[in-house]
């Protein structure tokens, strides 16, 4: 059935687990980077990941076709966006004390209404088989790439193309590096954030139906373990940058596999250490690619932790 | 998750006052309230589930209210959880089901409600040491980890089967070296593959752990975590066999499932109230295996051979009789320490069994 491959095990369960674990690290990511780059913070994508993936799951049982599931989950994030973005408007709201309800309602309601999901069994997103030219079983099964992970990498692009060229991607930097310069030109700042907020929880919610719809593939309360607040926080690691998210969200995936991997290679003692791995690697490009005087490059002039 | 609930709230301030308000009646009463607590959601397909099915049925009793709660994590949050039900709902009969809630909380709150019994799943309880009005049961499932391992061993092809555990307690380790061991049985070749996860429920990286097993080629996979709802349907992804563990999860992939180590509460719940209710003493130190009915195993599954079959059949049959030692010499660690002498052997109700701290020799995994 496999062969033994010794320590090679090791970087294929990396490059299997940066393609399996990123996908919805890399989704709330871009979300937060279009939200954050139209000046506002949504720390709320946790709950609307953990709520994406209960609507997805739920609804792609009900219906029995998972991409419904998928919409749904969009749709639900889109949602929790837009009430996030037509709050915040309101004068004197924190965008951040704001969020942390919104985590908490949508982490709330997703176990109020998933109840009765976490017994049944919805179908799973299909995979696309990349490992095709390989003989090696390891290597077929770390290269079955969902397509949502495809369509995240054609999105970082994108999005990186977009607030570069695009006439409404430089609005929206417009508007998240000043307010007054926005209303100058004759753009709405407030239209520009609420969409831009809704579009963000839109992408968390299909985060969110990565999870139990595709890897680990089953709703359960406990299916997000933090995943969104570590997404939002990847977000400040990458600059705001787009294909930044998308380098970030793979090393976290990847770093991720290192303690199961390491264990089935030998090295058994102080897994506890190695399950560490992801946040010290961040903890450590943070400091390495930081310098006092450039601490905030990139960073949006209205994100209310930078003003 | 913080949880602020009217009961935390409240239990935090009345406690205290309520604790000397409130009658200390003896156990017997007319109607009993019994409070069942799960670390995790009760329909989790696992550890939580099997306890709340022990639940549902003492709540078909007669003359018996059942308070539940659920997601409560083995912190002084079980602490309040334990003080609210005691004061503001009159439980008298508790049963905090997770290993975790034993020490310290467990024990820092009996003796201060003495009229209260307080029935722990797992826990360690010794006379000389603990609480008159704490008493600990469980059940030697190890054996059923065992069977699990006689199916597991005449499925191997690669003579490897792996195991995702969540943390090295001893019933944890008792269930590796159970499943091992069964399958040595069949042939002394095979080795079992153990990734520790950690913590009880973490659904990404139980999935990644089972794919790192299966990477190596492990191709019949089981696991101690509280729902192996993940691992399951994971292992049965990357087309290795199933065993199951805690509750039946044939539904999840029927073809791939061999067997399972299942829970039995219903009986001992009802048992156990029927006692308290009748003014009788529950005895402080529970145990029962597969004969007494405290566990039972899942129907074998279609991919399980006659052969299979037959040599698991025979082994129930000597466990069902009683006597029966999973772990015997000659033995040895994986650290190459003996563990039974020639002739030596641990009954499945030795008590030196609930302390275990080794991994059997044949086992790839370290405790630390």
């Amino acid at each position: 059935m496999s062969e033994d491959l010794g320590l090679w095990a090791v970087p294929i369960a990396m490059l299997g687990g940066a393609i399996r674990v990123s996908t919805p690290f890399l989704f709330v990511s871009l979300g937060e980077c279009l939200t954050e780059r139209s000046g506002r913070i949504n720390l709320g994508l946790e709950g609307t990941l953990v709520f994406g993936a209960m609507a997805g799951y739920a609804i792609a049982f009900e219906t029995g076709s998972p991409w419904v599931g998928v919409l749904a989950a969009a749709i639900a994030g889109a949602v929790f966006g837009l009430f996030h973005g037509w709050i915040c408007r309101f004068r004197g709201v924190n965008d951040i004390a704001m969020g942390i309800a919104l985590m908490l309602l949508g982490i709330g309601l997703a176990f109020f209404f998933g109840k009765s999901y976490v017994q049944p069994i919805a179908p799973d997103l299909p995979a696309i088989p990349f490992g095709w030219w390989s003989d090696i079983p390891q290597v077929q099964a770390a290269l079955q790439i969902n397509a949502l992970f495809v369509v995240g990498v054609v999105l970082a692009f994108a999005m990186a193309w977009f607030f570069k060229n695009a006439a409404l991607g430089l609005r929206i930097r417009v508007v998240g590096d000043s307010t007054e310069a926005a209303r100058a030109i004759g753009v709405n700042p407030d239209g520009i954030r609420l969409w831009s907020t809704a579009a963000g929880g839109a992408l968390a919610g299909i985060g969110g139906a990565y999870l139990s719809l595709y890897y680990p593939g089953s709703w359960n309360e406990g299916i997000s373990s933090g995943q969104g607040l570590m997404a939002v926080a990847l977000v400040i690691f990458a600059r705001w940058n787009p294909v930044m998210c998308l380098a970030a969200a793979l090393l976290f995936g990847a770093a991720g596999a290192i303690g199961p991997a390491l264990q089935t290679v030998g090295v058994t003692s102080g897994y506890y250490l190695f399950f560490a791995a992801p946040y010290v690697l961040t903890l450590a490009l943070l400091i390495l690619t930081s310098t006092p005087g450039k601490a905030q490059e990139g960073a949006p002039g209205e994100l209310s932790i930078t003003k | 998750m913080t949880r602020i609930s009217r009961r935390t709230l409240l239990a935090s301030t009345g406690a205290v006052a309520a604790t000397s308000l409130l009658p200390q009646t003896a156990l017997a009463a007319d109607e009993l309230t019994v409070g069942f607590i799960y670390v995790g959601p009760k329909d989790d397909f696992g550890y939580n589930q099997a306890h709340a099915e022990g639940a549902a049925a003492v709540k078909a009793m007669d003359g018996v209210k059942v308070v539940e709660e659920e997601n409560v994590p083995e912190t002084v949050d079980v602490q309040s959880s334990m003080e609210s039900m005691i004061n503001f709902d009159g439980v008298k009969l508790l049963f905090p089901t997770s290993f975790g809630y034993f020490d310290p909380h467990i024990l820092d709150i009996a003796p201060k409600h003495e009229g209260v019994r307080f029935q722990h799943a797992a826990g360690l309880w010794s006379a000389d040491k603990h609480p008159t009005n704490v008493g600990s049961y469980f059940g030697y499932i190890g054996m059923g980890q065992y069977l699990n391992g006689i199916t597991a061993g005449h499925a191997t092809k690669t003579k490897k089967i792996g195991f995702v555990a969540a943390k090295p307690i001893p019933q944890v380790l008792l269930n590796i070296n159970s499943f091992l061991l069964g399958a040595r049985q069949v042939d002394p070749e095979i080795t079992c593959q153990v990734i520790f996860t950690g913590e009880w429920s973490l659904a990404v990286k139980e999935a990644e752990a089972t794919n790192a097993l299966a990477d190596q080629g492990c191709d019949v996979i089981t696991c101690h975590v509280d729902g192996p709802k993940v691992v399951m349907e994971t292992a049965a992804a990357r087309d290795a066999l199933i065993c199951g563990y805690h509750a039946n999860q044939s539904p999840l992939a029927p073809e791939k499932y061999l067997t399972g180590a299942e829970w039995n509460w219903a009986g001992v719940y009802t048992g156990m109230v029927k006692t308290a209710m009748e003014g009788g003493t529950i005895d402080n130190f529970v145990r029962g295996g597969l004969a007494d009915g405290f566990i039972k195993m899942s129907p074998l599954g279609p991919a399980v051979s006659d052969a299979a079959r037959k040599q698991y059949d025979a082994t129930k049959a000597k466990i069902m009789a009683g006597g029966f030692a999973a772990i015997k010499g000659p033995l040895k660690d994986n650290a190459g320490n003996v563990i039974a002498a020639a002739g030596q052997s641990f009954v499945e109700d030795d008590i030196a069994l609930e302390s275990m701290d080794y991994l059997v020799e044949g086992v790839i995994g370290s405790t630390s």
